[in-house]
């Protein structure tokens, strides 16, 4: 099991330093309102690949009225013994940028990715509270970053297909008669399509297996039904990659009077959706109570880090955001059961002390005030 | 605050805070040490500098820079005249040059197409690069460009634009860098590597 045993934060967000020595399975974060519980999940986020849980601007994470750089620090003990790893925004360069800073055991590492080798992570926060009624493209990024946790060159698949498809784009729209051109890029835009299609559907698949492995009709988590929708999907789910790159092609040359009029690419894993349904009622997720919608995103995200335990061998940590509040006692239970089931940590925050009452033994209680955290049990 | 040094070192820092890899403060390090260094270093330098900006010249074959025109890479009579080897920038000539791996002579582009940066393929040795190839002995081109999604597509571009001539299209393979370990490569750089494997 991999535990997070401390973290320290340097001039992140709203703390000017703080050391957290943890390592039980279940750390609580309880706290008012703006106390500064998030910013501590955030910086755990930042062990991975993007940019956190609220995909914010790394200049942005820096204190207010600090020198505008920060650090975050976290030893962990896994199987592998303990390993310190450590991130941040470095001072300014000559050429006035700032870069972000990644470390493992003291080493500069090349990219976050490097992090990956010794913790994985999971976490769900209640922006995502309008995921099966909002748009296809939040859930896409749901989707991408799933993929990521199991797959870490996917951000790379991803950031080129979205720079092949804006150059695309572009050409159609001032220079669209230059075929040559347009015929080069789509090249590239189907070689990442289809490679980013691919990635996605195999992870759906997977995680839609492991889902009906483990299905409990009575599970206070229904379980999730999912699919991936969309032409490109169609096509990778039926054509070997080569024949699906070249019939993407073709889809793509025919399809440049439309897309040129439409100002972007219509047909791509840039309009592809996940679509989820409420297994055990068999209705479209966004037809389900909002409970129900919570419910079912917890068991998605549940079964997503049993997925990342299994594929990547680390049983990954699990950042929840305010989740407890939203959930009844005997939901909270179960929850809890889940979780010390899954092996790996996990880390709550709530408003209310009350809400963590019910904790297994295993769980240490942290009171989050501004700047300040201090153990409770 | 008044400037610590006359206009002239301000002068000197402004253009050396422009180099590639300086900023305002190596700058003035270095202008202080070339100044402490007259006779060893800012002399000869100033003589290097005056000498190259007067010769220098871009090759009117293959778009590197010499001091001859044409470049002492094109007039090598040892190299196989019938390859040429595409790079982006003069920087990628260099490298190569240094692997010593290149038995033909190149064709500098000058960069990669990029219609998010505005750079179009008539900003590029293009059409150069076609009558080059076009010559009857000609028997190879290879492009050596970055495997990121701009070269990718100035490959790409320049294989259908040389697809009508009698000559061989080939690209770098893609996969394990000497010394590396599978372990730590990434899927892809794998997979490529797979299917780009060669008899042992």
């Amino acid at each position: 099991m991999t535990v997070v045993v401390r973290l320290s934060l340097a001039q992140f967000r709203s703390y000017p330093s703080l050391d957290l020595e943890v390592g039980m399975p279940v750390v609580a974060l309880a706290g008012e309102n703006g106390a500064g519980k998030t910013n501590v999940l955030e910086a755990i986020s930042l062990f991975t690949q993007g940019r956190g849980l609220r995909r914010a601007e790394f200049s942005d994470m820096a204190r207010a009225g600090g020198d505008g750089t920060f650090s975050a620090a976290l030893v962990i003990d896994g199987e592998g013994g303990e390993h310190r790893l450590g991130t941040g925004l470095s001072a300014p360069g000559e050429d006035g940028r700032a870069l972000r800073v990644c470390r493992v055991d003291g080493a500069q590492a090349g990219s976050p990715a490097a992090f990956g080798e010794h913790i994985r992570l999971v976490w769900l926060t209640p922006d995502l509270d309008g995921l099966f009624r909002g748009s296809a493209g939040e859930r896409r990024r749901f989707l991408d970053r799933l993929v990521l946790a199991v797959d870490g060159s996917h951000g790379a698949r991803v950031s080129a297909l979205e720079r092949a498809l804006r150059s695309r784009n572009r050409v159609l729209e001032e220079d669209a008669g230059n075929r040559a051109w347009l015929d080069a890029i789509e090249r590239e835009v189907a070689e990442y399509g289809v490679a980013v299609a691919a990635a996605r559907a195999e992870t759906v698949t997977r995680l839609a297996a492991l889902i009906a492995e483990t299905r409990d009709e009575t599970s206070p988590f229904p379980w999730a039904g999912l699919a991936l929708e969309g032409e490109i999907d169609a096509l990778v789910a039926s054509l070997p990659a080569v024949d699906a790159e070249d019939a993407y092609r073709g889809l793509l040359a025919a399809g440049r009077s439309r897309d040129r009029a439409a100002g972007r690419t219509l047909i791509g894993p840039q309009a592809s959706d996940l679509s989820v349904r409420h297994g055990p009622k068999d209705i479209a997720a966004s037809l389900a109570s909002t409970g129900e919608q919570k419910a079912l995103l917890i068991g998605l995200v549940l079964s997503h880090a049993r997925l990342v335990s299994a594929m990547s061998g680390l049983a990954p940590v699990v950042l929840l955001d305010e989740i407890a509040a939203h959930l009844d006692p005997r939901r909270r239970a179960a929850l809890y059961r889940s979780l010390a089931a899954l092996g790996g940590q996990v880390w709550m925050t709530g408003a209310d002390p009350e809400l963590f009452a019910d904790m297994p033994g295993d769980a240490s209680l942290f009171h989050v005030t501004p700047g300040r955290i201090v153990r409770q049990r | 605050m008044a400037d610590p040094a006359g206009p002239e070192i301000q002068r000197l820092i402004q253009l050396l805070a422009r180099l590639p890899g300086l900023g305002p403060r190596s700058a003035r390090r270095a202008a202080l040490h070339l100044i402490k260094r007259r006779d060893q270093l800012m002399g000869p330098l100033a003589d290097a500098l005056a000498v190259a900006n007067e010769r220098v010249v871009s090759c009117s074959c293959c778009g590197n820079v010499d001091t001859t025109d044409p470049c002492t890479i094109c007039r090598d009579a040892r190299r196989d005249p019938s390859i040429i080897v595409v790079v982006e920038d003069v920087s990628d000539l260099w490298a190569l040059e240094r692997a010593g791996a290149v038995p033909g002579r190149y064709h500098v582009l000058g960069g990669v197409l990029s219609a998010l940066d505005g750079i179009r393929p008539e900003d590029l040795a293009i059409p150069r690069l076609v009558e080059r190839a076009s010559a009857p002995d000609m028997r190879e081109v290879i492009l050596a460009l970055n495997a990121t999604v701009d070269g990718q597509t100035t490959a790409h571009y320049l294989t259908d634009a040389l697809a009508g001539l009698p000559v061989k299209v080939t690209r770098l393979a893609h996969g394990v860098p000497v010394g590396g370990e599978l372990d730590y490569l990434d899927e892809g750089t794998l997979s490529a590597a797979m299917r780009q494997r060669t008899t042992f």
